[in-house]
């Protein structure tokens, strides 16, 4: 069947290529010796072609052989072989032909060709056709892959010819479509291409818009008349806003349509070039330090034709004026250049859908970070109304369990799992204990809570950063988080941000659960509204805001193993969440879950959205962000979901 | 009955002549003037911790007497660091800009001149173009007066929409706080304006000064002290009267002030306003000595230190303020800067490069739980003051509102 | 007599808890008020309501010859109009001493720049002195007003009341923790200070009331249940209904 169809190929090409070799390649080697020998890539290209058009099917083992640094020309007679290194310094050398061993032969007798990475480059776009028929299914694929590269007009019809016997359905998908894609491009009937420009238009892949791109890339030029064999994109007038004067006069001198414009910096040069006794054109050197000065002692040697006078704005005007300024397009086809402007636009629309898909998934992933961070916050800053400076660090120790963990049990899946509840018991062991040492001392004074906490914030970072150092730890997901999921080339999402996504879900119905539904959560309510009468209830309070604490910092930690999935694990990770964390609850507004909630939402979309508008500058993004929140702050004081009246605590 | 300011604040009279002491004797001791027992760099470090001693008493004045904990204080140091650095680094580049085209065949138009020292600051950031906010770079006096003009305009606006809101406590320190942290970041762009991360360098450098920074170091640290004198002075002036009581008043009850008919919003704000403008000064007074300025200065984490030392000095006190900053910044200087002596445990050997921050950290905890009087408390002892038994209750409702142990009988 | 104070129609809602119920309430010149009513009748809301400190959602509460709308201004600005409170629990600056208690309420400039550079003149102290006199408090002017007892720091409220020399003076509970003693001496304070202005009080303890021998307004829900003298009013059936009968 493939030798069938080699010949078949073979037969094609003798048809393309009347001057099909009869005898063989050293002919063809022979004819082209001397551009071998001197193997630049400046003057390979017609070895290479004749080598390739040769049809024979030695031809791909030749190239490969060229390619790999193995073929060698023997000095008696400049023929060409296969070389391998026999013993010592004898090499052994085989026809391309024959397949035949010829000898054995000294390495001074012999010549190695060392094709440098450009040749090779071109060698390896020849090979391209023979790979594409090849039967290893392996090799096809590579030499797709090399076609969607580089793409080439040349390859375009060795691909068309590989389609058909393409028994891989799979692989005959992607030629058909590559097929496609080098017609736009490298088709010689323009019917054709139009066809395929449309029926492409519904693509959204990045390789379509690499395809039709190019097409439509215009060129500025200007000339006296417009001339008709060239595919004007748009007819420029100067003076506005797509060509402003300057650049059309600038345009005109690069032409060599117009002098050129006498610059400071020329003045400056030829006066330097022009002193004469202390003096430039009459005027003392040290009066030069201005403009005017230096002009009138320009405009002098410029009168006595020393140097090329002033363009005035006279001079400019009227070369404008004797001109027109156009964009044309490389692509000489009015029809093709129509249709692709038409495709292209048909594709931006449905890109732009797109885009806003992926910046909402985007936004929601960075939203239940945040939610992450601050979930922890809502119950002890929220709920409670305990400001925690050290929550930052309460993540970070969550991360670094993790991390430790991992030095442990190195199956990642399982890592993860037993980091989890690790994690959990650190932090919340490590929030109980400041809880009754710290923090219970100083329930009626926030703004000593907040020093004190800082305090333990800038410890503990020490702390970790002694224990850990400061390089940056990985904490390595587990394999099936890698990768994303890709709906097409515009929208994707990875795997650990839908983890993240799922995990915030995860916390947020615990929390609901734990808050409503269990015992914990009433004495926890209670205790926040009015803990004098929950204590002659029979609640003890300081239990309740010790397990509330806790739990609060339970969860920060368990966040922090989520958040070092993804981030670096530094001794100051938690720096870069404590701002953005507060911030969200304060905006959600202070004790309702779905405050924060809401809070991680509005920030997360609205730093995407300024990422959007601004995506070379994230800090800039973070900066009108937080100005915003400040904002905000006026007018909704309490946050977005407020607790309205006495409950509030006036 | 009416008695003058100092007669009625013996301290102060007590505090200028101890500052005055200490200046004098630095200069003794220094290498610019004196008989060389005291290095330079250390001189420059004294001059720094008075201003940072500066700064404290502005913020004491905000926290102290106003219950205003703002994080932000550090923000309005930096900034008013920038403005000085930038005519510093202007005119500096100036010179060095006019020298080397005085070489030039054709003497440089003043256009020139501008455009390469454009270039010579913000390539860098590769520009070189002045931005905007650089217009007045190029005089002393503009830039003098934009010191205090710019952290003031900032601080108004802020303390405007801060206080008109009635965000008050913890809620405000987090919004001072976010504020900082939005100036520092956008400080860390390159497109601010203020060369990025890579910010403001070469300060230590007067424009037009030859002598030796041993000399340049003493200025420095006379002006910084004249500063903290006059700036200490107002302070007190300023709590000593109806003003004073006003502000303490908000702090620990600030609706029944409002019901007195003060409006506590223009108070906070006026009192917010001034403070960062004693801070700038404080800043423009303490760049030039540390010779570089770039936005990691005023990311939040240095405001909250501030707020550490007037804690640990003792809020509510101005000398303790001052004490706060000097001791534990000095102190800070000695462990970081490795001249701290190691403690070999046997199986574990202290280093206080690293354990500092632990240490600092920890004490810092112990300070707020059971001396929330700071080391100001000493005096107490001393002067045999006590303080009154109130079962653990505070002075006031409100959240910055005196604690038991920080009032005085 | 012409009125200062007028409120009407004026209702408030807390989450659905409808606090004050289309309230409606004048008071004159000089005129001393009793204000009655069982816990959660909205005597607190009712004050905060004059001095700004709550927003009422409908209503309107004018004030003074020229019938301003208080709604509109700021608790400062009510109070710099003449009318001044006195809370339930009595709220003196703790840590300042009695003197800077009074000079701080003394009627004066409140602008900021005006109290910056404010020094107390000799006619300040003097009229200081009066009124530490007046509220028993003369030989206290130095020490800090935490120190003070229960009753005396009641007193340095009123006092500080009568300092700031409103029209209108709202006094919440002003016996509520005093001595019989102690008692008289505050009826004696407010009938005095009601010969010059007007007075309204908030108060549970009916001998107290009976006392002041006054106009008492009963407050009930959020309304006004009947209004007349103690005697009218406690045999109002109504009013022995929600209240008295209990």
């Amino acid at each position: 069947m493939l030798r069938l169809f080699l010949a078949g190929l073979a037969i094609l090409f003798a048809c393309l290529n009347a001057n099909a070799q009869e005898g063989g390649l050293q002919p063809i080697l022979q004819d082209h010796q001397e551009i071998i020998v001197k193997s630049s890539r400046k003057t390979i290209k017609p070895a290479i072609d004749a080598l390739a058009a040769s049809g024979l099917p030695q031809a791909q083992v030749m190239l490969e052989t060229w390619a790999a640094k193995d073929m060698w020309m023997r000095k008696s007679d400049g023929l060409f072989f296969a070389g391998t290194k026999a013993e010592g310094r004898l090499y052994e050398l085989t026809d391309f032909d024959t397949g035949e061993v010829v000898g054995t032969f000294e390495k001074s007798d012999l010549k190695q060709l060392k094709p440098n990475s450009g040749v090779r480059a071109m060698i390896g776009t020849a090979l391209v056709q023979f790979q594409l028929t090849d039967p290893d299914r392996k090799k096809r694929l590579a030499a797709l892959k090399s076609i969607q590269r580089d793409p080439e007009g040349a390859l375009l019809e060795p691909l068309r010819a590989s389609i058909e016997d393409e028994p891989d359905v799979d692989l005959k998908v992607q030629k058909q479509r590559l097929e496609r894609l080098l017609t736009i491009g490298y088709d010689e009937d323009v019917v054709a291409r139009v066809a395929a420009i449309e029926e492409m238009s519904n693509d959204l892949g990045v390789d379509v818009r690499a395809a039709l791109n190019p097409l439509l890339v215009t060129a500025r030029k200007t000339a006296a008349d417009l001339p008709s064999d060239v595919n004007v994109a748009i007819v420029l007038e100067p003076g506005s806003d797509a060509l402003s004067r300057d650049d059309a006069y600038h345009l005109l001198v690069a032409s060599d349509l117009a002098a050129s414009l006498v610059l400071p910096d020329d003045i400056r040069l030829a006066l330097a070039a022009n002193i004469d006794g202390g003096r430039v054109g009459g005027i003392p050197v040290a009066q030069l330090n201005n403009n005017t000065a230096r002009a009138q002692a320009y405009s002098t040697l410029a009168e006595a034709g020393i140097v090329p006078a002033f363009v005035t704005e006279a001079d400019i005007d009227t070369a404008l004026g004797a001109h027109v300024f156009f964009e044309t397009y490389a692509e000489p086809s009015i029809e093709v250049t129509a249709a692709a402007e038409k495709a292209l636009k048909k594709i931006e629309l449905k890109v732009g859908l797109n885009q806003t898909l992926d910046l909402t998934l985007d936004a929601v992933s960075l939203a239940s970070i945040y939610f992450l961070a601050a979930i922890g916050l809502a119950i002890t800053f929220g709920v409670m109304g305990v400001i925690n400076m050290a929550h930052g660090e309460f993540i970070m120790m969550g991360a670094y369990t993790g991390y430790v963990v991992q030095q442990y049990v190195p199956d990642h899946t399982v890592s993860i799992i037993v980091a989890i509840p690790m994690a959990f018991a650190v932090t919340f062991a490590m929030g109980v204990a400041m809880e009754r040492l710290v923090i219970r001392w100083l329930y009626a004074r926030p703004l000593e809570t907040l020093l004190a906490t800082f305090g333990i914030s800038i410890a503990l970072q020490q702390l970790a950063k002694n224990i850990f150092g400061t390089q940056a730890r990985p904490l390595t997901a587990p394999g099936w988080l890698d990768g994303a999921w890709v709906m097409n080339d515009v929208v994707s999402i990875s795997y650990i941000r839908i983890a993240i996504f799922v995990l915030a879900l995860i916390f947020l119905g615990l929390f609901l659960y734990i808050m409503k539904r269990t015992r914990l959560g009433l004495e926890m309510r209670a205790v926040t509204q009015n803990p004098r009468m929950a204590g002659s209830m029979g609640i003890n309070p300081g239990r309740v805001n010790m397990l509330t604490f806790g739990l609060g910092s339970g969860i920060a930690g368990i966040a922090g193993v989520a958040i070092g999935l993804f981030a670096k694990v530094t001794s100051d990770l938690g720096n870069d969440y404590i701002v953005q964390s507060f911030m969200t609850v304060v905006v959600g507004g202070v004790g309702n879950i779905w405050g924060a909630l809401a809070g991680a939402g509005m920030i997360g979309f609205l730093q995407k959205g300024i990422e959007w508008m601004n995506p070379s500058n994230t800090l800039a993004a973070q900066t009108y962000m937080i100005i915003f929140i400040i904002i905000f702050i006026q007018f909704r004081p309490r946050g977005i979901i407020a607790l309205k009246g006495r409950a509030a605590g006036d | 009955m009416e008695r003058s300011f100092v007669a009625k604040n013996p301290s102060v009279l007590v505090f200028l002549a101890i500052l005055s002491l200490f200046t004098l004797g630095v200069t003794v001791l220094s290498e610019g003037f004196g008989i060389g027992v005291i290095s330079t760099s250390f001189v420059k470090t004294l001059g720094k911790t008075l201003c940072l001693c500066l700064i404290a008493v502005a913020m004491d004045l905000v926290w102290g007497f106003t219950g205003i904990l703002s994080l932000g204080h550090f923000a309005f140091f930096g900034l008013g660091g920038y403005m000085i650095g930038m005519w510093l680094m202007y005119e500096r580049t100036r010179l060095i800009v006019v020298e080397s085209l005085s070489q030039a065949e054709i003497p440089p138009t003043p256009a020139e001149v501008v455009d390469a020292i454009g270039t010579q600051i913000f390539g860098v950031v590769g520009s070189s173009e002045f931005p905007l906010i650089w217009a007045f770079s190029h005089s002393l006096t503009l830039q003098l007066i934009l010191v205090v003009v710019v952290p003031g305009l900032l601080a108004l606006i802020f303390g405007w929409l801060a206080f008109r809101s009635r965000v008050t406590g913890v809620y405000l320190s987090i919004l001072t706080q976010a504020m900082t942290l939005a100036l520092a970041l956008y400080l860390f762009q390159n497109d601010s304006g203020l060369r990025g991360n890579n910010g403001l360098s070469g300060l230590q450098n007067l424009p037009g000064v030859t002598v030796s920074q041993d000399v340049v170091s003493l200025w420095f640290l006379w002006a910084s002290a004249l500063a903290l004198g006059l700036g200490y002075m107002l302070a007190a002036w300023i709590v000593s009267g109806k003003f004073g009581s006003v502000l303490r008043g908000i702090r620990d009850n600030e609706a029944r002030v409002r019901f007195l008919g003060y409006s506590v919003e223009v108070y906070k704000l006026a009192v917010f306003t001034l403070t960062a403008c004693i801070a700038a000064i404080a800043g423009a007074l303490y760049y030039p000595q540390a010779g570089i300025i770039n936005p990691e200065e005023m990311a939040p984490i240095a405001s909250i230190y501030l707020a550490v030392w007037v804690a640990i000095g003792g809020r509510g006190r101005l000398y303790g303020a001052v004490i706060g900053a000097a001791f534990v910044s000095l102190l800070s200087t000695w462990f970081t800067g490795g001249q701290a002596p190691d403690i070999p445990l046997g199986f574990y050997t202290i280093k206080w490069v690293d354990w500092w921050q632990v240490l600092l950290g920890v004490s810092f905890v112990l300070v707020t739980l059971f001396a929330p009087q700071g080391i100001g408390g000493l005096f107490d002892l001393y002067t045999n003051q006590r303080h009154p038994d109130r079962h653990g209750a505070n002075l006031g409702p409100d959240e910055g509102a005196l604690r038991e142990k920080e009032a005085s009988l | 007599m012409s009125t200062l104070l007028e409120v009407s129609g004026v209702s408030v809602t807390f989450d659905g808890f409808r606090a004050i119920n289309n309230l409606s309430f004048q008071i004159g010149d000089a005129e001393l008020r009793s204000v009655i009513g069982p816990n959660g009748a909205g005597k607190t809301t009712f004050m905060d309501i004059i001095t700004g400190k709550t927003r009422p959602d409908e209503g309107r509460v004018i004030w003074g010859e020229k019938s301003v709308s208080l709604l509109d201004m700021t608790e400062a600005k009510i109070a710099q109009a003449g009318i001044g409170r006195k809370f339930q629990k009595p709220t003196v600056f703790e840590d300042q001493s009695v003197r800077d208690n009074l000079l701080m309420a003394l009627k004066k400039n409140r602008g900021w720049v005006g109290v910056l550079l404010y020094r107390p003149s000799t006619s300040d102290l003097q009229k200081v002195e009066d009124l530490a006199t007046e509220i028993g408090l003369y030989q206290e002017l130095s020490r800090k007003s935490g120190e003070l007892s229960h009753g005396q720091k009641q007193w340095l409220e009123i006092g500080m009341l009568l300092a700031q020399d409103p029209r209108l003076l709202l006094v919440d509970e002003p016996a509520a923790g005093m001595t019989l003693q102690e008692r008289e001496h505050t009826t004696d304070l407010l009938v005095q200070a009601a010969r010059t202005r007007a007075v309204v009080v908030v108060e549970h303890d009916m001998e107290f009331v009976r006392r002041l021998n006054c106009k008492v307004t009963v407050l009930h829900e959020g309304s006004v249940l009947a209004e007349g003298s103690l005697d009218h009013v406690t045999s109002n059936q109504d009013v022995i209904d929600v209240y008295l009968g209990r």
